[in-house]
């Protein structure tokens, strides 16, 4: 579906070209904006390197804008670098640079206003208040770009890529860096978020609230603020996607807060404070996943409910699951956790023992966090020995009841 | 050379020392006599500091010796029961009390060391000694320094009669040189002709601190142990 | 006192338990790193076998050799030696010999292993609780006179740090869920050498981010640079304290 919708969309900008473009050369020290203003529907533009300060370049018309060597669009720290009003418009090849900062608007590198079908591939985006701005955008596609910022606060810095009430967009391999969110999507409708890398954003690698029905794929989100944040959201896809080293005091590896109807698996997840935190959500599938060396693996609320943990690997987590409330209204089976002590007499491949993935001193310090102070004292130890043989605090009935032997090959 | 003011010392309920206050002077030999537990080591441990007086004060060369140090220099001291370090040689012990001890340009006196010939036994650990080795080791740590004052407790306990000899004639030796010997030994016998004064404890009191002459004088004995018999013979007619 | 030092610290290392204890120490640590293929979980590992190990060790160890040495001591309070030279010295030895042991036993293999900040932390965090115990035991060693008894108190306190206390912090916890007790519990693992140590290794391996995640206040207490210098003064008064009451008290010592 992702391929299907990525072929139609590179086959509309192709397609589309009229048989007989004409072609433009702009040289440095000219204006771009004059280039388009004389060209018409359907030209190429071709914009050989310097550094071009246009005050705003606006392209209200269907082109190809093509950066020959990375021409250097500057937008000298005032002024929004390139918007784009009209369908169809392609923008590659350029370095666009210095958007203008404003706490009113949010200006951007590059923005889409109500267009369809546009393409921006392989620019490089550096020291932008917001990079790559979407707002009411259907149909395009935002792809190699490399987005990077030296923002300092949440407040000073801007989103990677924003997008806002769009719908069929696809974000595939990009790489975006030191901004506020790496991706921020808000009301965005089927689109697919596909080989992106976000790395060390400022708040979260992945932002992700009111959108529905979206896919996103082999992505990795790494060492970000807070980890990646999905919210409010039905029926989200999320394979083979890296959640790593998201280590803080507020980081997750992915918050899921009130999310339905989705899916995750075949992703791994390795050195987060929580690799997954869910709060409020409901018919999850989290299958397949790899859980390795996390704080705790998955923090999941009594809030949850009906959701499926199965065939994951637990591997050296601090705590594999830690929950707030007695009630288990989730299912664990057929997981890989790496503290299992169990024994498989009749050799099919699981335990004949359930296991009990809560250890009680993940209950204890949910109810009470400052008894973190105990963490890995032998007292401790010995309790949860007790209580492993003997349940009593922890709800009996969250256990995987066929824990696998072996790690699963993922 | 000693002079103690009041001495007086308990444990728990029992007393040691009951206002103890005498003197010693410089060469004398002072026999330190009594029946067992009548404080005669509690004494001597509290001349060296071992053990600290509850009340009164001891001072030695003029000097109060409450929690100073420095005058253990002058003195030599032979304990009753000697223990050492298990794992060490007797040459090993000889060599660290020297080394903690010496001062530069001090003279050493080796001469017990070579009498008893302990040259020859220096390699042994001193966890395989005999108790009478261990004591003529304690003994010769105890001149070793030539101190001015020299404290034996039981000295001849455990000694053959050879080493016993050498030890007295060491003694005497000694107090030729006017140093201040206090010896404390069941065996009167041992004592003769060794012993100037007697100093008599009974449960931690100081009985009497007379000089033998006038003792012997007195009682019309010459041995100290008619002395000794004489004396207590007239105490229990007093009572 | 260098004297001491030396003939105590000769003695001791002539001693077959403390080559014992530095060989018990190697083998748990070399293993731990041969059998785990993560390095970070062997030092994981290895923090906990030490927690348990090193005071332990530590007490029962120097409250033996001080009442083996009674006879040492009882030689050299005769001689012009200041008293409490003569147990300062005693102690001086053994925590070297211990710490020595402790070189040998893990900081070379953690040294070659795993030259690590949380490598360097387990190695100092086991050097302070050696001395701590050292500490400990020669205070009780010098407060009873009878040997099984010394020994005995020395056990108990191990006991007591190592799992008592952490039991009474858990009912604390538990009697008073309702208010807020992150002070409190800071204030109470100050108490505890064991705990402390214990935590600021777990600072040094990366667990801050789950005690911030739970409570933020740990984070910043022991995170920032005034909480660090409050641990380590902490930890220095648990180093010294019983030590210098135990000196006090020897010098009044009847022998």
């Amino acid at each position: 579906m992702i391929r299907l919708l990525y072929i139609i969309i590179c086959a509309q900008l192709v397609v589309l070209l009229p048989a007989q473009a004409a072609e433009h050369l702009v040289k440095s020290g000219e204006s771009i904006q004059a280039a388009i203003n004389k060209a018409s529907k359907g030209d190429l533009i071709k914009v050989m390197p310097g550094t071009y300060r246009e005050r705003g370049i606006i392209i209200n018309k269907q082109l190809v804008l093509q950066g020959i060597g990375y021409p250097v669009l500057d937008g000298e720290k005032k002024y929004e670098v390139v918007t784009i009003t009209a369908d169809h418009v392609v923008v590659q090849g350029f370095e666009i640079i210095r958007s203008g900062y404003s706490s009113m608007d949010e200006l951007a590198a590059v923005r889409i206003k109500q267009a369809s079908y546009v393409g921006l591939r392989n620019n490089r985006l550096r020291e932008n208040f917001f990079g790559i701005y979407c707002q009411h955008a259907s149909f395009s596609l935002i792809a190699n770009n490399d987005i990077t910022s030296t923002g300092g606060s949440e407040l000073e810095a801007g989103n990677g890529i924003h997008a806002w009430k769009s719908d069929h967009l696809v974000i595939d391999g990009n790489f975006i860096s030191g901004h506020r969110d790496g991706i921020y999507f808000e009301f965005v409708t089927e689109s697919t978020i596909t080989n992106n890398k976000s790395h060390r954003n400022i708040r979260y690698g992945l932002h992700f609230m009111f959108s529905h029905q979206d896919i996103y794929t082999n992505n990795t989100f790494s060492e970000n603020g807070a980890g990646v944040a999905v919210m409010y959201s039905r029926q989200v896809t999320m394979i083979r996607n890296h959640f790593l080293d998201n280590w803080g005091s507020a980081a997750y590896g992915i918050l899921l807060k009130d999310i339905s109807d989705s899916y995750a698996a075949y992703n791994e997840f390795s050195r987060n404070t929580a690799a997954i935190y869910m709060e409020g959500s409901s018919r999850l599938t989290i299958f397949a996943n790899q859980f390795l060396q996390n704080g705790y693996g998955i923090r999941i609320q009594a809030s949850c409910d009906n959701n499926v943990i199965r065939k994951n690997n637990f591997i050296a987590n601090s705590f594999d699951i830690a929950t707030n409330g007695s009630l288990v209204l989730n299912s664990f089976n057929e997981n890989y956790w790496d503290k299992y002590e169990g024994y498989d007499l009749n050799r099919d491949g699981s335990g004949d023992v359930p296991y009990r993935p809560l250890s009680l001193f993940a209950l204890i310090v949910e109810r009470n966090n400052s008894a973190m102070m105990l963490f890995r004292s032998p007292m401790v130890g010995l309790l949860e020995k007790a209580e492993k043989i003997m349940p009593g605090i922890t709800p009996e009935k969250l256990k995987d009841d066929q824990p696998s032997m072996k790690p699963f090959p993922l | 050379m000693i002079i103690a003011t009041n001495v007086q010392k308990k444990f728990g309920r029992l007393v040691a020392l009951d206002s103890i206050s005498l003197s010693c002077n410089k060469g004398q030999t002072i026999a330190l006599i009594g029946p067992n537990g009548s404080g005669k080591t509690t004494f001597i441990k509290c001349l060296l500091g071992m053990v600290i007086p509850d009340s009164g004060f001891i001072t030695v060369n003029q000097e109060n010796i409450h929690r100073t140090w420095e005058y253990r220099q002058h003195i030599g001291y032979m304990p009753q029961i000697s223990r050492f370090p298990d794992n060490m040689t007797i040459e090993q012990v000889i060599d660290m009390v020297r080394d903690i001890r010496y001062k530069p340009g001090q003279q050493l006196d080796e001469e017990l060391i070579e009498a008893f010939d302990l040259t020859r036994m220096y390699g042994k650990r001193m966890r395989t000694l005999s108790g009478g080795t261990r004591q003529k080791v304690s003994a010769c740590l105890a001149f070793l320094f030539k101190p001015d004052i020299l404290i034996l407790d039981e000295p001849t306990a455990g000694l053959d009669p050879v080493a016993s000899e050498i030890l007295k004639a060491k003694i005497l030796k000694e107090k030729a040189k006017g140093k201040l010997t206090l010896i404390t030994s069941h065996v009167l016998s041992d004592l003769d002709d060794l012993v100037s004064e007697l100093i008599y404890l009974q449960e931690g009191q100081l009985r009497f601190h007379e000089s033998v002459a006038e003792l012997q004088k007195k009682t019309g004995e010459a041995k100290l142990n008619r002395v000794m018999a004489q004396i207590m013979l007239q105490k229990t007619a007093q009572r | 006192m260098k004297k001491i030092i030396k003939y105590s610290l000769l003695d001791i290392l002539r001693n077959r338990v403390i080559l014992a204890y530095t060989a018990l120490l190697a083998v748990v640590s070399i293993s731990l790193f041969m059998m785990e293929d993560n390095p970070a979980k062997a030092v994981m590992s290895l923090m906990n076998i030490s927690l348990l190990i090193v005071p332990l060790v530590s007490s029962i160890f120097c409250t033996i050799y001080l009442y083996n040495s009674a006879e040492f001591i009882e030689l050299l309070v005769a001689q012009p030696i200041r008293r409490s030279r003569l147990l300062w010295g005693v102690y001086l030895g053994m925590i070297t010999a211990l710490l020595i042991a402790l070189i040998m036993g893990i900081g070379l293999p953690l040294l070659i292993l795993q030259p690590t900040v949380s490598g360097l932390s387990l190695f100092l965090t086991s050097a302070a609780l050696t001395i701590v115990f050292s500490s400990l035991a020669t205070l009780s060693a010098v407060l009873t006179r009878d040997k099984a008894k010394g020994i005995g108190v020395s056990l108990l306190l191990w006991f007591y740090f190592t799992f008592i206390y952490d039991g009474i912090v858990l009912l604390v916890l538990f009697q008073m869920a309702d208010y807020p007790l992150e002070t409190t519990m800071i204030g109470m693992s100050m108490l505890n050498p064991i705990d402390l140590g214990r935590i600021g290794m777990l600072l040094q391996l990366d667990i801050s981010a789950m005690m911030g995640l739970t409570g933020a206040l740990f984070q910043d207490f022991f995170g920032n640079g005034f909480g660090a210098i409050l641990v380590i003064l902490v930890m220095i008064g648990w180093m010294t304290i019983p030590v210098l009451f135990a000196i006090r008290r020897f010098k009044n010592k009847d022998l």
